[in-house]
């Protein structure tokens, strides 16, 4: 079994009313530093086998279908490190 | 006349479509995600509710129900279709109709009776509206933000399939004050406030949705 | 899985559930690898237990040997423990709660198909219905986690009320927080009331109505009562009992995982390493969307007759569930624990047991029916795997991988908790508290000071708009919603054909249970009959949720013994029965308890609820009446409250009979289409009362104050038994009629005015207030305070 971690991201230029909340509590707790906030969503897939170039296409169709849209989100593969 | 509506788990808001349809005279026909039939329907409406939870993003899995590859097709073929609220995300989720919906900008779900402005009557379920007609129904949601990119607004404003508008404050943050859009065609309509929740005097905030109903039965009776 | 460590568990644990095993105890526990059966405790009988880490009292422990024969596995020992515990036992309470059933009338029986003792109460309600509602409480949960706590308590009575048989059909809910200015509240208040519509408005039903109150009495300790209404018809009622020698036990729903289970990790005997067992969470989190599911799922399973007992999965879970329903039938119940899914495959049998997981229910299913019932599970994608079966041999028999973990007599875990006679007394200071009236606060007496008081009392937290709350509850899924907060109560359509309707009202103004918690309780349930009464329903039945103190403080005792005794002679002297609720103890901000806080819901039936009475003034050139009498009682007052922080003296008068004459002509002038509006007069008084009345449709109102009274009395007292109502002139004759056939003293105050612009509420000869000026200080404080 290996891991593969997909990575959605609300895209740049749309409002993230969620990372724009956790960037406003920031300052208020003291965290100073922080100049901007996204929230997005990490998704594990445990993947039989080894990762073969088949397989991460298959993930990035799976990200591009399913789990995120297009139209308002990006998205990022990865295979996690042992 | 038979108008479909369609059950996903966690639909909420069908029992009230169904209602609605039959308060306006037509025949209510339940449908189940799981079938691959729509049952020979004359129209269909996706109700809202969290189907499957919303807990990927709203209508994200619902769209991958076997009933909607029926219902994508006979959409793309002149079928009327309405979406109210998860039923506008899942037709955006099916690229049914462009952009999508997300988070309200308040973070909080809102539950109210809204002002909106019918911005276009040519469409099956508009048809017994005026065009500039401002009306009152039912917004509840925690996800209503419509956003598109900034060719998809200008050419859903070119071509007139803003169907209803917000009036008043923005509730949600929608972009261009956006309550609802069609399709090119007029047939598919995505709407983020409830008609069917605005259609009995007595349990609903009034009778101004009713029309979305009695529009598609006689767009239905006379095609 | 990542569990919760010791950390982030917070200390304040509820007192009622098991403690955690503190380090020195560890070494009492030795490492087993084996869980321990039957067997092993009969073999050694020395094995030391921490059984005072459960909460365990010695001859508590003394007991269960003298059941059992031998000492308990560790298994029953955690059963046990929860079971007899406050929460589960009602043992502090038991004596008192036998009030409600000694002061039962047939009158108050007529109506009742089930009473307390079941998951709820059930009543008819004609045409073949009956309703079931329950209130209970979920105050230490939302006070660690509030959004999940909020939410799972939501979750939890649900399932009650489905397993009546009954189909949800609405939620209400009564809220208190603390102070609206201090930090905690701000950390609780919201995620609290998100928790509430993030699982209702998911599950899909309506919120109709409840309460929203800050005090600091609640700062450290939040109550949240969640009560929820089910319809069902006559033949539906389904009961949580086990019958039938052969009969499957299913469990169906979500897996099992390591929510709540908290202490019971004490007992954790395969996941020990050097650091002894991991802790698991105290916190439960919901699943709305399984339990939409379950819902479903459920009401299909009834309507095909598949099921012939029941029983959610609440607190205790497995435990509890399986105690319960053997002990209600005839036999006995044999259970292969390993069977039961697992969302975390590492729990051992006992947490497996005492697992507080959501979203799960255990039917009693014929072996017939079990292909079908696991069908129509399927269909809703809903888990259920058969567990065990019901047997004729009077135990309660638990198995682990084929040994015997659990073997008891299901009665004893279920019913005999030992009960406790707790000292109470009277306190002290409960004298020159009531001595303190509120006679001595300077009042207001000019009519710009009047005018100023009526403006700062309708800003205050406890009587400024709600909507900032409530327009986060779906109120209108399932279309059967007629009124909704902010009406006096929520009321559903039942039947379409008929237009037969329930309402359901909330209520307790806690200060004056503080001030005397027998008149206390009797004014809460007064105030909530009254708001069922206003909207022309007439009130049937009662539910109580019964927030006290530590019932180990006399003090605390005192007053819930008071209170207990008022609401049940309350009942008999109005004829309706409590058929179930809860007992919330252990409610303290430090060492201080909550004020005393008896929550009380009142249901009642419309026949055709198209004849419902709202409560805000519909048009212009309306009569308004003042229905009932008003005394100078302005001790425990928010005028009190707010101007003076000041709380002492008597509460209002109570009598019953005076409300149950108001109801009467409440409900015959709704009945008869006589009144336009009603609205009860409580919390601020009149002045108040006329505030929400104009402002919720924007209808001005002229009236004059009634010359023998003094303004500020007829304005601010919060004397019960009162209402105001708004008629066609036409009508005012007959309303006349009615009250004097009734008894109840009416005076005209005037009558309403326009809206739009210059719509305003005007005081004869005191002053006037335009609407907008009203609105403009009514509608900020929760916004202002929240949204920041």
């Amino acid at each position: 079994m290996t891991r593969v971690v997909v990575d959605v991201m609300p895209k740049r230029d749309l409002l993230d009313p969620q990372g724009k909340a956790v960037l406003g509590a920031l300052p208020r707790l003291g965290f100073e530093c922080v100049r901007d906030v996204r929230q997005g969503k990490r998704f594990e897939l445990e993947v039989d086998g080894d990762v073969t170039e088949d397989r991460l296409a298959e993930v990035r169709r799976a990200a591009e279908t399913l789990l995120s849209k297009p139209v308002i989100e990006d998205y990022t593969v990865r295979v996690e490190p042992e | 006349m038979r108008v479909g509506v369609v059950t996903f788990p966690g639909s909420l808001d069908d029992v009230d479509a169904c209602r609605a349809i039959r308060l306006a005279g037509g025949d209510d026909v339940p449908l189940w995600h799981g079938d691959e039939s729509l049952r020979d329907v004359d129209a269909v409406v996706l109700p809202g509710g969290f189907s499957y939870g919303d807990y990927l993003r709203c209508g994200a899995i619902a769209r991958f129900a076997p009933v909607m590859n029926a219902v994508v097709a006979a959409a793309q073929s002149g079928l009327p279709v309405l979406g109210i609220c998860n039923g506008f995300q899942i037709l955006c989720e099916s690229l049914l109709l462009p952009g999508a919906l997300i988070r309200n900008d308040s973070r909080r779900f809102v539950c109210r009776d809204q002002r909106v402005r019918i911005e276009r009557a040519s469409t099956a379920w508009t048809a017994q509206y005026t065009a500039g007609e401002e009306v009152t129904l039912v917004l509840k949601n925690g996800e209503g933000g419509y956003v598109a990119n900034s060719s998809t607004l200008e050419e859903l404003e070119r071509e007139g399939q803003v169907v209803a508008r917000y009036l008043g404050p923005n509730p949600n943050g929608s972009m261009h004050e956006i309550a609802g859009i069609c399709n090119g065609r007029g047939n598919v309509v995505g709407l983020m406030p409830h008609p069917e929740h605005a259609a009995d005097d007595l349990c609903g905030a009034g009778t101004d949705g009713f029309r979305f109903f009695t529009s598609v039965l006689h767009a239905a009776l006379s095609a | 899985m990542e569990r919760l460590t010791d950390r982030r568990i917070p200390r304040e644990l509820p007192p009622q559930s098991i403690a955690f095993r503190s380090d020195d105890a560890a070494d009492a526990v030795t490492t087993r690898l084996r869980p321990d059966t039957v067997d092993e405790a009969a073999r050694t009988p020395d094995f030391p237990q921490p059984w005072a880490d459960l909460g365990l009292k010695p001859d508590e422990y003394a007991q269960l040997g003298e059941v059992l024969g031998r000492r308990p596995t560790a298994a029953e020992l955690a059963m046990y423990s929860v079971m007899w515990s406050e929460h589960c036992s009602y043992k502090s309470s038991k004596v008192d709660l036998r009030r409600f059933a000694e002061t039962m009338t047939d009158t108050m029986r007529k109506s009742l198909l089930v009473g307390i003792g079941e998951n709820a109460g059930v009543v008819d309600v004609g045409h073949g219905y009956a309703v079931t509602f329950k209130i209970e409480s979920h105050n230490h949960p939302t006070y660690v986690e509030p959004y999940q706590g909020a939410a799972t308590g939501i979750g939890g009575i649900v399932r009650d009320i489905l397993s009546m048989g009954a189909r949800p059909v609405a939620v209400l809910d009564a809220l208190r927080f603390g102070p609206l200015d201090a930090a905690d509240t701000h950390r609780v208040a919201p995620a609290a009331v998100a928790g509430i519509g993030g699982y209702g408005n998911c599950l899909g039903l309506p919120n109709i109505g409840g309460e929203v109150v800050f005090d600091s009495s609640y700062a450290g300790n939040p109550l949240v009562n969640a009560l929820c209404v089910g319809v069902l018809r006559h033949e539906q009622l389904h009961l949580a009992q086990a019958s039938g020698d052969g009969n499957r036990v299913i469990l169906y729903g979500a897996r099992t995982g390591g929510d709540g289970i908290g202490g019971v990790s004490v007992l954790a005997s395969e996941t020990f390493d050097e650091r002894g067992p991991t802790k698991r969470p105290s916190v439960q989190v919901g699943d709305p969307f399984m339990e939409k599911l379950l819902i479903e799922c459920t009401l299909q399973l009834f309507a095909e007759g598949l099921v012939s007992g029941i029983q959610d999965l609440g607190g205790a879970g497995l435990s509890c569930a399986t105690a319960e329903l053997a002990s209600a039938g005839d036999g006995g119940m044999h259970i292969d624990l390993e069977l039961v899914p697992l969302r975390d495959p590492t729990l051992s049998p006992e947490e497996i047991l005492m697992s507080e997981s959501q979203e799960r229910m255990m039917a009693i299913v014929e072996p017939q029916n079990v292909e079908r019932f696991l069908n129509i599970c399927q269909r809703w994608d809903v888990d259920a795997t058969v567990i065990g079966e019901v047997t004729d041999r009077g135990r309660l028999v638990v198995d682990w991988h084929g040994e015997t973990i659990v073997d008891v007599p299901p009665h004893s875990v279920a019913d005999e908790a030992p009960i406790c006679q707790r000292p109470f007394a009277r306190p002290t200071e409960q004298s020159s508290l009531q001595a303190d009236s509120a006679d001595r606060l300077p009042r207001p007496g000019t009519g710009s000071e009047l005018r100023a008081t009526l403006l700062r009392l309708a800003a205050s937290p406890n009587l400024c708009d709600k909507s900032w709350v409530t327009d986060q509850y779906d109120r209108y899924v399932r279309g059967n919603t007629v009124l909704a907060q902010p009406e006096d109560a929520g009321l559903i359509r039942v039947d379409e054909q008929s237009g037969l309707g329930v309402a359901v009202a909330t209520d307790c103004n806690a200060r004056f249970v503080r001030l005397d918690p027998y008149a206390g309780a009797q004014l809460a349930l007064a105030e909530a009959y009254r708001n069922v009464a206003t909207t022309g329903a007439r009130p049937i039945a009662v539910t109580d949720c019964l927030n006290f103190g530590s019932p180990e403080n006399p003090a605390v005792m005192w007053q819930f013994a008071e209170a207990v005794r008022g609401l049940a002679e309350g009942c008999r002297e109005l004829g309706i029965p409590v058929t179930g609720g809860n007992v919330s103890f252990y409610n303290s901000t430090g060492n201080s308890a909550i004020l005393p806080t008896p929550v009380i819901g009142v249901l009642g039936v419309i026949d055709d609820v198209r004849r419902r009475t709202p409560l805000g003034f519909a048009a212009a050139q309306r009569a308004i009446y003042l229905l009932g009498q008003t005394l100078d009682e302005l001790s425990g007052s928010e005028w009190a409250s707010v101007v003076h922080g000041h709380l002492g003296g008597l509460p209002p008068r109570t009598d019953l009979d005076a409300e149950r004459r108001l109801a009467e002509v409440l409900v015959g002038g709704g009945r008869e289409g006589l009144l336009e509006s009603a609205h009860d007069l409580s919390d601020g008084g009149l002045g108040q009362a006329l505030v929400e009345a104009c402002l919720r449709c924007d209808v001005g109102a002229r009236i004059d104050l009634p010359a023998a009274q003094d303004a500020f009395v007829a304005l601010f007292s919060e004397s019960a038994a009162r209402a105001i109502v708004s008629l066609r002139p036409e009508n005012e004759e007959r309303l006349a009629a009615l009250c004097q056939d009734s008894g109840v003293p009416f005076t005209k105050l005037g009558e309403t005015a326009g809206r739009g612009a210059s719509a305003a509420l005007e005081v004869g000869g005191q002053f006037a207030t335009p609407l907008a000026e009203l609105r403009a200080v009514w509608s900020p404080t929760l916004p202002a305070a929240f949204d920041t």
